[in-house]
C-alpha cells in the first residue's frame, strides 16, 4: 500500500481547523496556525503532484493515487479517493488559493471573543470539503462532500458577511440543496441501474452502463440541475450576485473561485461520463443556455454600480464560456474549458480580493463613490488593472488561452456559436474597463476620507504577488497544466464517444498562435 | 383453531419477558404513588422506572433471540422487527425518562403541574403547590405506555393490536395534560388528543370487524391466507384494510390525520412531547408494518397507492405549514409530520428493504427528536419555556454549546449528509425507488428542501440573530440526565451519519417477519 496522499490533503485541514478552534479564547495564535496549516496542505498537495504520473498511470487507469475502502457497504458506498488530471488541477488550485484568502483575510474579523477562530476553523474545513468533492471517486461520497461543503460556506457567508448575510446565506443554501436532493434521487437511480453490490457507487462500476434512453435521459436531468445552480448558469444563477456581495472578499474567491468550479467538474465527471447518450442528446439546450449564461452575465456586468456584483456576474459569463467549451466535444474546446476552470479561479481571486482591499479603503462597494484612485493608491489601482486584464482575457495573460481555446474548439464543430461566442470577449473588454474607469480614472479625489489612504500593505503585496504571477506563468507557458489536463478531457471524450471533427486542430500547436484579433 | 373444546394456549413467558417486566414495573409504580409519602416518591419512582427499562432492555438483548416465534395462540409474533423495534422503544424510552425526570436541582420549576386534577387557577392547585405536592405518576404511566408500544409492535391479532393501542394511547392522553405551564393550553391538547384518537379507534375497531368478517378471523395469519385463496368479498376486505390503516396513521400523524399533532405537541409538557414522538412512532410504524407487510400483503394493489399518497401529502403538507410557524414546538410538530411522510416511502416499498429502512429511520428519528425536545424545554423566559422563535435570537452567542447541539440536530432533521437523517432518507427513499416509486422520492426529496428552509430560519435565528432581541431568554443549566440525554442522542445521530454500518446491519438482519 502506497502513502495515502488524498486522504491526508483530506485530514490536515481538518486537523488545522480542530486545532484552531481549540486554541485558547484571544490567542495570536489563531493566524498563524490556520496559514500555516494550508501552506503545509499545500505543500503535501504540491507533493501529490509529483506522485502523478502525466498522461496516465502505470495501467493507464484512467485515475490515480486510488485509495478504496468500504464504507457502508449496505448501501454500496466506498470511502474512494483518486485523482485524474482534472481534478488534480481542481485541487491544487484550491489548495493554492486558501493560504492567499488567509492571507487576504488576515485583518477581517477582530480578535474577540472566538469569531476570529471560527472564522479561519471553517475556511479550513472548506479546504478539506474542496479536497474532498474533487477527490471523490465513488457517487455518494462525492454527494456527500457536495452537501455537507454547503455548511461551511453558509457559515462563513452568514455570520461573517455583509448586512443582509442572513439573507444570501439562506438563498445560497436553499438553491444548493434544493439542487443536490434533486441528484440525490439521481444517485439512487444510477446506482440501482448500476451493478449494485457492496461497491456500486464506485464511479467505474457505473461509467458504461447500458440504461434505456429514458432513464439514462432522466438522470441526467437530475445531475445537471444540481450542477447548473452550483456553476451558476442562467436561469439559477440569482443566489451568486446576493452572496458574493455579501460574503467576504476572500469567502467569494474560495466560493466562486474553487466551490462553483464542482458545477462544471461534476458536469464533466458524472454528467458526460454516466450519461453519453443524454449528453450529447442535451447538447443544444445547454449550449442554448451557456450562450445565454455568457451575454446576459456580461450584460449585467456592464449594467451594475456594486463592485463585487459586478465581479459575480463576470464570473456568470466566464461559466457561460466553460459550459460551451464543455459541451461542444471537442478535445480543444474541453480543454480549454478545464484549463479554464483553473484560471477563471485565479483571475476571481485577483478581482475579488483587489477590489476588497479598495472596499476596506473606501468604505463603500459602490463603483460611483471611486474615480481617481490610480492617483491615491496606485499600486491597488495596477493590481486591479492587471486582473481586470487577464479578466478580458488579454493575450499574454492566463485567460487568453483558455479562452482562445475554447472559441477555436468551438469552432471547429459549431462554426456560428465559436463566431458569437467570440462577442463575448468584446463585451468583457467593456465591463472590466469600465469598471476600471469609474475605480482608477479620472481627477485624484479630495476630501478627508482620501487624506490617509494608504497605499497597499506587505501582507497585502503577498496576496497579489502570487496571484499575478499565476497570471503571467499560465499566460505564457500553459503547457505543462495543458499535458495534466488534455489526457483526462480525451478519456471523457472516449467514454461520451465522440471524435474530434476534422480537420482537428492541434492544441500543442495553439496556444503559440498569437495573431487572432482580441 | 376454533375447535369446540377450549384449549389452553401455550404461552413463551420468556420471550414476553420484556413486557411482562415493563408492565411489572408500572404496577409497582401505582403501588409506590399509593404507599410510598409525598417527599420520597421521586426518589423512589425515577430508579425503579430507570431499572425497570433497563432490565427489560437486557433481557431483551440476552433472551430475545433465542426466544424468537409465534406464540401465545397466534397473537403475539415476537420476530426480528418486533425485537428490534422493542429494544428500539425500550432505548427512546430510557432516554425520554431521563429527560422527564429533569428538575434542574430544584432550582427551576419542572415541566409537571403540581396538581393535574384540580382546575388551572383554583384553590386546590394553589393549595398543592404550598405542600410542595409533585406529580410522579407519569412514572407508572410512561411504564404502561411503553407497555403498551412493545405489544403494539409484536401483535399477530387484530383483537390483541386494538388492546395495544389503547394501552399505549390512554397514558399519554393524560400525560399531555400534565405541564405546569400553560395549563389551559395542555390541558386542551389532552382533550383533542383523546377525543379524536377515540374516533381513530373507532374507526380501527370497525376496520377490524369488517375484516372479521371477510376472513372469519381476526389472526394476521388467518386473514393473509383468506386473501390469497381468494374469497372474494373484496366489499368487506378493501374498506377494512383502509379503515385499520386510518386507525395506525392517525398515531403517526401522517396527512389528512394530522390535525391533532401541531396542538398536541405545543400543549403537552414538552419532554412528554419529545418521548411521544419518538416512541408512538417507532410502535405506530411497527403496528403498521406488520399489518400491511403480514395480514394485508395480498391485497397490496388496494393500499400501496393511498399510502403513497397519504407519503406524498404527508410530506408536502408538513413541510409547507412548517414554513409558516413561529413556534418551535409546533415547527418540530410539522417536521414530524413531514418525517411520518418520509417514514411511509419506506413502507411503500413492500420489501425487506421496505422494512430495514423504515425501522432505520425511525431509530434516527427517534435519536434526534428527544434531545431536540429536551433541548427545547431548557431554553426559558421568565420561568416558562421560550418556544416563540423570536425568543431564540443570539441563542448561539449565549449558550453556544447548547446552539450548537440544536443547530446539528436541525441539520439531522433537514437530512444533511454525515448526520443520521441523511442516511436515514436515503434508506427509505433508495427502497422506494428500487421499488419503482421514483416521483415520491422526488416529492421527498423536495419536501426536504422545503423543510430545510424552516429549520435554517431557525438557525439563522440562532446565530445571526441579535441577543438583545430577547433580553429575558436564557438557557436553564440541566442536570446530567438531560445532558446524558442530549449527549446521547446528538452522538448517535452524528454516528449513524458517519458510520451507520452497524445499524443497519442489524436492521437488516432483523428485517423479516414471521409469519
Amino acid at each position: 500500500m502506497s502513502f495515502p496522499w488524498l486522504t491526508t490533503l483530506l485530514v490536515l485541514p481538518l486537523v488545522g481547523a480542530l486545532v484552531v478552534s481549540l486554541l485558547p479564547k484571544g490567542s495570536a495564535l489563531v493566524r498563524p496556525v490556520a496559514l500555516g496549516t494550508a501552506l503545509l496542505t499545500l505543500a503535501v498537495g504540491i507533493g501529490t503532484a509529483t506522485q502523478f504520473r502525466v498522461g496516465g498511470g502505470a495501467g493507464g487507469e484512467r485515475f490515480q493515487l486510488t485509495e478504496v475502502y468500504s464504507w457502508i457497504p449496505q448501501f454500496g458506498v466506498s470511502y474512494a479517493l483518486g485523482v485524474d488530471g482534472i481534478s488534480l488541477s481542481m485541487i491544487l488550485l484550491g489548495l493554492v488559493l486558501v493560504p492567499i484568502c488567509i492571507v487576504a483575510a488576515w485583518d477581517d474579523v477582530p480578535a474577540v471573543g472566538r469569531r476570529q477562530h471560527a472564522y479561519f476553523a471553517l475556511m479550513l474545513a472548506l479546504t478539506s470539503m474542496m479536497v474532498g468533492v474533487f477527490a471523490a471517486i465513488d457517487v455518494f461520497l462525492f454527494y456527500v462532500f457536495f452537501e455537507a461543503m454547503l455548511i461551511p460556506v453558509y457559515f462563513l457567508i452568514g455570520v461573517f458577511g455583509g448586512s443582509r448575510r442572513a439573507r444570501a446565506a439562506t438563498s445560497f443554501l436553499l438553491y444548493s440543496l434544493a439542487g443536490g436532493l434533486v441528484m440525490l434521487v439521481a444517485v439512487i437511480g444510477v446506482y440501482l441501474a448500476g451493478p449494485r453490490g457492496t461497491d456500486g457507487f464506485l464511479l467505474s462500476n457505473l461509467t458504461g452502463l447500458d440504461l434505456s434512453v429514458e432513464a439514462g435521459r432522466w438522470l441526467f436531468v437530475g445531475f445537471f440541475i444540481a450542477f447548473a445552480i452550483k456553476a451558476p448558469m442562467w436561469p439559477v444563477h440569482t443566489w451568486l450576485p446576493l452572496a458574493a456581495e455579501q460574503a467576504r472578499p476572500a469567502t467569494s474567491v474560495l466560493l466562486v473561485g474553487v466551490l462553483d468550479k464542482v458545477g462544471t467538474y461534476g458536469m464533466i465527471r458524472f454528467c458526460l461520463t454516466l450519461f453519453p447518450e443524454a449528453s450529447q442528446w442535451a447538447t443544444p439546450v445547454i449550449l442554448a443556455l451557456a450562450l445565454v449564461s455568457l451575454f446576459v452575465g456580461a450584460f449585467l456586468a456592464i449594467g451594475q454600480t456594486d463592485m463585487l456584483r459586478l465581479i459575480s456576474y463576470t464570473s456568470i459569463s466566464h461559466f457561460g464560456f466553460i459550459v460551451l467549451g464543455i459541451f461542444a466535444f471537442t478535445t480543444v474546446s474541453q480543454t480549454g474549458a478545464t484549463l479554464y476552470m483553473v484560471n477563471h479561479g485565479f483571475t476571481t481571486a485577483g478581482l475579488f480580493l483587489v477590489a476588497g482591499m479598495l472596499i476596506v479603503r473606501r468604505g463603500s462597494r459602490d463603483l460611483r463613490d471611486f474615480g481617481g484612485w490610480q492617483r491615491v493608491t496606485p499600486l491597488v489601482a495596477g493590481a486591479l488593472f492587471v486582473s481586470g486584464m487577464s479578466g478580458l482575457a488579454l493575450p499574454g495573460l492566463n485567460s487568453f488561452v483558455s479562452e482562445f481555446l475554447v472559441i477555436v474548439g468551438t469552432f471547429g464543430r459549431h462554426p456560428w456559436l465559436g463566431v458569437i461566442s467570440a462577442i463575448g470577449v468584446i463585451l468583457a473588454a467593456v465591463y472590466i474597463l469600465v469598471m476600471y474607469q469609474k475605480v482608477a480614472t479620472g481627477p485624484r479625489p479630495t476630501g478627508p476620507d482620501v487624506e490617509d489612504v494608504r497605499d497597499m500593505s506587505g501582507r497585502e503585496k503577498w496576496v497579489v504577488a502570487p496571484i499575478i504571477a499565476a497570471f503571467l506563468v499560465l499566460g505564457f507557458y500553459p503547457k505543462p497544466v495543458l499535458d495534466l489536463l488534455e489526457p483526462a478531457v480525451q478519456q471523457t471524450l472516449q467514454t461520451v464517444g465522440i471524435s474530434d471533427p476534422a480537420p482537428a486542430v492541434d492544441t500543442a500547436a495553439n496556444h503559440s498562435t498569437e495573431g487572432s484579433d482580441h | 383453531m376454533g375447535g369446540s373444546m377450549f384449549v389452553a394456549p401455550d404461552i413463551n413467558y420468556t420471550a414476553l419477558l420484556p413486557m411482562i417486566i415493563v408492565f411489572v414495573g408500572g404496577l409497582v409504580g401505582v403501588t409506590v404513588e399509593g404507599f410510598a409519602s409525598r417527599r420520597t416518591r421521586y426518589a423512589v419512582q425515577v430508579p425503579l422506572s430507570v431499572a425497570t427499562l433497563v432490565l427489560a432492555l437486557l433481557a431483551l438483548v440476552l433472551l430475545g433471540r433465542d426466544n424468537t416465534g409465534i406464540t401465545a395462540a397466534g397473537t403475539v409474533a415476537v420476530d426480528g422487527v418486533a425485537l428490534a423495534l422493542q429494544g428500539l422503544v425500550l432505548v427512546l424510552s430510557i432516554l425520554g425518562l431521563l429527560v422527564m425526570s429533569e428538575r434542574f436541582g430544584g432550582e427551576q420549576p419542572d415541566a409537571f403541574t403540581q396538581s393535574g386534577v384540580s382546575t388551572p387557577g383554583s384553590a386546590e392547585e394553589t393549595l398543592a403547590a404550598k405542600v410542595g405536592a409533585t406529580t410522579t405518576e407519569i412514572y407508572p404511566l410512561m411504564l404502561m405506555s411503553v407497555g403498551g408500544m412493545m405489544l403494539f409492535v409484536a401483535a399477530n391479532d387484530l383483537i390483541l393490536l386494538f388492546v395495544a393501542l389503547e394501552v399505549l394511547s390512554l397514558p399519554l392522553y393524560v400525560l399531555c395534560g400534565l405541564a405546569r405551564r400553560r395549563r389551559l393550553l395542555s390541558q386542551e391538547a389532552s382533550l383533542k388528543y383523546f377525543l379524536l384518537g377515540s374516533f381513530s379507534s373507532a374507526f380501527f375497531l370497525f376496520g377490524a370487524v369488517l375484516l372479521y368478517g371477510y376472513a372469519g378471523s381476526m389472526r394476521f395469519s388467518d386473514i393473509a391466507a383468506a386473501i390469497s385463496s381468494n374469497v372474494g368479498m373484496d366489499g368487506l376486505l378493501v374498506p377494512g384494510v383502509l379503515l385499520v390503516t386510518v386507525g395506525l396513521l392517525f398515531k403517526v400523524g401522517a396527512v389528512p390525520f394530522h390535525a391533532w399533532t401541531p396542538d398536541v405537541y405545543q400543549g403537552a409538557p414538552t419532554p412528554v412531547t419529545g418521548f411521544m414522538a419518538a416512541c408512538t412512532k417507532v410502535a405506530a410504524f411497527g403496528a403498521m408494518l406488520r399489518v400491511l407487510y403480514v395480514a394485508v400483503e395480498g391485497a397490496r394493489l388496494e393500499w400501496q397507492p393511498v399510502i403513497a399518497v397519504v407519503a406524498a401529502l404527508s410530506m408536502v403538507v408538513g413541510a409547507l405549514l412548517a414554513i409558516v410557524q413561529t413556534d418551535v414546538k409546533r415547527i418540530l410538530a410539522y417536521s414530524s409530520i413531514a418525517h411520518a411522510g418520509f417514514i411511509l416511502t419506506g413502507v411503500v416499498a413492500l420489501d425487506v428493504a421496505g422494512v430495514s429502512s423504515t425501522m432505520f429511520y425511525l431509530a434516527t428519528y427517534g435519536f434526534m427528536t428527544i434531545p431536540a425536545f429536551a433541548i427545547v424545554a431548557l431554553v426559558r423566559s421568565a420561568g416558562t419555556e421560550a418556544t416563540l422563535v423570536d425568543q431564540w435570537a443570539g441563542l448561539g452567542r449565549r449558550s453556544p454549546w447548547i446552539a450548537a447541539s440544536f443547530t446539528f440536530l436541525l441539520m439531522a432533521f433537514a437530512g444533511l449528509p454525515l448526520t443520521s437523517g441523511f442516511t436515514g432518507k436515503f434508506a427509505v427513499f433508495s427502497a422506494a425507488v428500487s421499488q419503482g416509486w421514483a416521483w415520491l422520492a422526488v416529492v421527498g426529496v423536495l419536501a426536504s428542501a422545503v423543510t430545510a428552509y424552516i429549520y435554517f430560519v431557525l438557525v439563522v435565528q440562532m446565530w445571526l440573530g441579535d441577543p438583545a432581541d430577547a433580553s429575558g431568554t436564557a438557557v436553564v443549566r440541566p442536570s446530567w440526565m438531560t445532558s446524558f440525554a442530549i449527549l446521547v442522542g446528538v452522538a448517535i445521530t452524528l454516528a449513524l451519519g458517519v458510520m451507520p454500518s452497524p445499524v443497519l446491519d442489524l436492521a437488516q438482519s432483523t428485517a423479516a417477519f414471521l409469519r
